[in-house]
């Protein structure tokens, strides 16, 4: 019998705390894109060398991204959507490594992703416009959309939360399957489509958070333009 | 066996197999417009085919909706104890 994918496997106990797998990985994950991080930063010379360089393309990369989907300048948003997107595609693509499950083929993690979303969203939203002028735009276009615009700001989040579970979980448990039926080696082209499918998630998941994070800044922008306009 | 685990068991595979109708035609159609606009304007291919990436994944995400239900009713049941 394949165990349930909604269980979690508990490793070690601390105190009371029972830590779990993917609570592992997490850590391992943050660790790894952290001290690849700091010594890219260690040593950053105008000329770069072939580590720097392959970096800079990434962030490059990123930046024009954003650029393109939110049509604002990239700093503000670059270390939020940058390191969400570094951290899904490397959860994603650890599933290479063996013995390793992805932590985002297991409901919590996505779920606190989901959450660093909506936090973002409230949080940018108000710095752009103001408690005041970002719950203002709950009632656009007019004020019998307000609690359809409630509901929308949470099912988006549950829907960016079990979009990428969903996906992930899927891939995990098809190979599961397939290994358990057909054997050794057999899972490998199922395991090349989870890669593409792993980065196409990572993509989804910032470009989706971009958008909402740039509808709630500009909707903003917007009604600010409007006033300087009229007045 | 009590009857809800059965139904459970039947309703799974009814998500999972109406689940994948509505999806299954929309990605038909999705990449049948694509291949169109290929054929008509081969240059831009590269960003038609990356448009349609997306699109198919946000597209089969519905059938991964249904998958996630089917797997809540089957390892998650609220009813069963």
């Amino acid at each position: 019998m394949i165990e349930s994918p909604l269980a979690t496997k508990t490793l070690l106990t601390v105190g009371p705390v029972p830590i779990t797998e993917p609570v592992v990985v997490t850590w391992g994950l943050m660790a790894a894109l952290t001290l690849s991080g700091w010594l890219a930063a260690r040593s950053l010379a105008l000329s770069p060398s072939r580590y720097q360089a392959v970096l800079e393309l990434i962030v490059g990369a990123i930046e024009d991204q954003i650029r393109s989907t939110m049509r604002a300048a990239p700093k503000p948003y670059v270390p939020m959507i940058g390191t969400l997107f570094l951290f899904i595609l490397t959860a994603n693509w650890s599933s290479l490594v063996p013995g390793i499950e992805p932590p985002t083929a297991h409901i919590e993690t996505d779920a606190a992703l989901g959450l660093i979303v909506f936090f973002a969203i409230f949080s940018f939203g108000v710095r752009a416009r103001g408690l005041g002028g970002y719950l203002k735009t709950f009632a656009e276009p007019s004020i019998v959309m307000i609690p359809l615009n409630v509901v929308e700001t949470f099912t988006r989040t549950f829907s960016l939360i079990v979009r990428l579970f969903g996906n992930v979980m899927s891939g995990v448990f098809i190979i599961g399957i397939v290994l358990s039926l057909a054997g050794l080696l057999v899972p490998i082209p199922l395991m090349a489509l989870e890669l593409l499918v792993g980065a196409i998630q990572a993509y989804i998941f910032t470009v989706l958070a971009m958008v909402f994070i740039g509808s709630a800044v500009s909707e903003g922008r917007a009604e600010v333009d409007k006033e300087r306009n009229g007045s | 066996m009590s009857w809800i685990e059965i139904v459970s068991i039947f309703s799974a595979a009814m998500a999972v197999s109406f689940g994948a109708i509505g999806p299954a035609l929309g990605e038909g159609r999705a990449v049948a417009a694509a291949m169109d606009a290929i054929a008509r304007q081969p240059e831009a291919a590269g960003t038609i085919s990356r448009t349609l990436f997306v699109g198919l994944a946000m597209i089969e995400t519905m059938a991964i909706y249904c998958l996630v239900i089917a797997l809540l009713v089957l390892f998650a049941n609220p009813f069963v104890r």
